[in-house]
């Protein structure tokens, strides 16, 4: 069992309100994301809920149970931290067994959980090395064995994957994903990464300067952002933001259209842009465009659609997939 | 340092400062050689004349010799078990966010600048001093017999002062070490379920393990030679009570005017220095490896 509430929960350092007061509900066996900014309070939000920090004000309930004054250790959770925090002079065996044996528990219970645990993350032939010796993927293994040895009502994660290189960043992805699926336990992960957002989590947490911005899966955050910030925060690359003559043609303040949403063309649309920078993936490129009237332009085109520097692209934004916005920065509705 | 030319004058380089400092070590040390075989006594420095191992054997059957080697083992045992224990603590104490925390990080570290006849001077006259230290007034004040330091307890004294003297440096050492510890880590051991004694145990204590290594093999080097302290307060007495190795030399030399009874006296010290040696970087110099 694992399901957080978050009532009026409020933080202040100092004179800097980092967050002003957040309501949330986290039920169990859910993989929560919060994601937003650096500075947006998210990581600060995952400490008060892991009890490093001290609440200003309101109530943190695990399972229905007041915690907002407990110790850490007496929440029930386990975290993993951005710099895997593992203990340097101990063997990868007695970092995992850690906590099984501040709990007190039998010798012969920790060795089977250690075991256990390690042939889960592929940790077998390296439990007596030191974490020094282990790459950054294996000490990123480490610090998820240690968490998972407790069998904890709920997993906090932050940003674990920030210091892995992207094609490592990739794989653990993969595997703490997979690893949810397999304990099917509330997992709270902090990430600034909007990629991480989108594919690991059930729900995605949109904060900004220490409100949310909005909750939901990650296709409703796409399909329907409630603001310009979610709008341009969700989605890669960002949302395209168009003021002016053509969104009151369309009866907004500001009109939103992603840049996969752009129809493109060589010879007609309604827009005609100079191509500045291509983007070649492969299997799609990234047109930075310079559109009269209108500004800069991102575009998402078919690999082969063969733009070049000083190109000249027409395009034609997709109707029915255009985001409208009014003067406060709020989506109307279609 | 890559290529053989680089290597090569680097070594060239280095070489006028290598040579001065083996000289600087090996002349003194061979001078030092050569009177512990020679009959010198500086009541009648004419008649020098060779005396093989006469001058260990005299200076092995003094009647403070033994007593002497095992003040200086106590004395350096005691001066690390407190400097390290009690620096640990005040390294702990100042690892707290406290107000004041510059001033107070000076004021402790401050014994360290004190000359060492000076601070003996000051714990003799002011602090541990029979009838007007301070001390005494406490003694007096709960109505109990002062106790006059240096006559009762020379040794342990000695050791007190001593030990005022490097507990800033231990302080410091440790402190720096201290604040190097990863916070993240401190947390994760929270998360764990540790409480402060486990956290110590398990986490402090093992980072700090290099630095108490460095503080040990750094103090014993010092507190092999402790002299002033003695000369300024005990005197090495009552008898030999408060006398070490060094102490013994500088009676020896100075007092009995014995130049090659000294020196082989410090031949002795210089051999005790290497065994003691030895045996801490068995002890404890592994810790450097890591």
């Amino acid at each position: 069992m694992g399901s957080i509430t978050l009532q009026k929960v409020s933080k202040v350092f100092g004179e800097a309100k980092v967050i002003p007061s957040i309501d949330l509900e986290i039920t169990d066996g859910e993989f929560v994301v919060f994601v937003g900014p650096s500075g947006c309070g998210k990581s600060t939000l995952l400490r008060l809920i892991a009890g490093l920090e001290d609440v200003s004000g309101g109530h943190i309930l695990i399972d229905g149970k007041d915690v907002t004054q407990s110790a850490p250790a007496e929440r029930g959770l386990a975290m993993v931290f951005q710099s895997y925090a593992l203990y340097p002079h101990m063997s990868v065996r007695n970092n995992i067994a850690f906590p099984l044996k501040m709990a007190k528990m039998e010798k012969s219970a920790i060795d089977k959980k250690v075991t256990d645990a390690a042939r889960v993350l592929n940790l077998t032939d390296y439990l007596e090395r030191r974490p020094s010796q282990l790459s950054g993927g294996q000490r990123q293994r480490v610090a998820i064995g240690r968490a998972i040895v407790r069998e904890p009502s709920a997993f906090l994660f932050d940003e674990p994957l920030s210091n892995l290189d992207a094609a490592l960043r990739g794989t653990m992805r993969l595997e703490i994903s997979d690893l949810h699926h397999q304990l099917k336990t509330t997992m709270v992960y902090v990430t600034h990464d909007q990629v991480e957002a989108m594919t690991m989590a059930d729900k995605i947490v949109v904060l900004n300067r220490g409100n949310i911005e909005q909750v939901g899966s990650p296709l409703d955050l796409y399909r329907s952002p409630r603001n310009l910030f979610v709008a341009g925060f969700i989605g890669s690359p960002h949302m395209n933001f168009v003021d002016g003559a053509y969104a009151q043609s369309k009866n907004a303040k500001t009109a939103g259209i992603r840049p996969e949403h752009l129809n493109l063309s060589k010879d007609s649309g309604i827009w005609r842009g100079t191509v500045k920078v291509a983007e070649h993936l492969g299997a799609d490129t990234f047109l930075h465009l310079d559109v009269e009237g209108i500004g800069q332009i991102t575009a998402r085109c078919d690999g082969e659609f063969g733009a070049y520097h000083g190109d000249t692209v027409y395009m034609t934004p997709d109707e029915a997939k255009l985001h409208r916005f009014d003067d406060k920065g709020l989506a109307l509705k279609a | 340092m890559a290529t053989q030319n680089t290597k090569t004058l680097a070594r060239l380089m280095m070489a006028p400062s290598v040579l001065l400092l083996l000289i600087w070590m090996i002349v003194p040390l061979a001078m030092t050689l050569w009177f512990s075989f020679q009959n010198y006594n500086l009541l009648d420095p004419s008649n020098v004349s060779f005396t093989g191992l006469f001058n260990y054997e005299f200076f092995y059957t003094d009647p403070a010799f033994f007593q002497s080697i095992w003040n200086t083992l106590v004395i350096v045992g005691g001066v690390l078990l407190i400097t390290v224990i009690g620096g640990i603590a005040i390294a702990l104490l100042l690892d707290q966010p406290i107000f004041g925390q510059g001033i107070v990080r000076i004021l402790i570290i401050s014994p360290f600048f004190v000359m060492p006849p000076v601070a003996a001077l000051v714990w003799k006259n002011m602090i541990m001093n029979p009838s007007y230290g301070v001390f005494a007034d406490i003694s007096r004040f709960f109505g109990l017999r002062p106790v006059d330091w240096f006559a009762q307890y020379p040794l342990f004294s000695i050791v007190v002062i001593v030990a005022w003297q490097w507990l800033p440096f231990a302080t410091l050492i440790l402190l720096t070490a201290l604040q190097s510890l990863d916070g993240e880590q401190k947390e994760a051991a929270e998360m764990d379920g540790a409480n402060f004694l486990n956290r110590f145990v398990y986490l402090v204590l093992p980072h700090l393990a290099r630095s108490i290594t460095v503080v040990i093999l750094i103090q014993t080097i010092f507190l092999l030679g402790v002299y002033a302290e003695i000369l300024v307060t005990t005197n090495g007495g009552p008898g030999y009570a408060s006398t070490n190795l060094a102490f013994l030399i500088y009676r020896t030399a100075l007092l009995g005017y014995d130049v090659g009874g000294a020196s082989a006296g410090g031949i002795i010290a210089v051999v005790l220095a290497n065994i003691v040696a030895f045996f801490l970087m068995r002890a404890v110099g592994k810790n450097l490896d890591r």
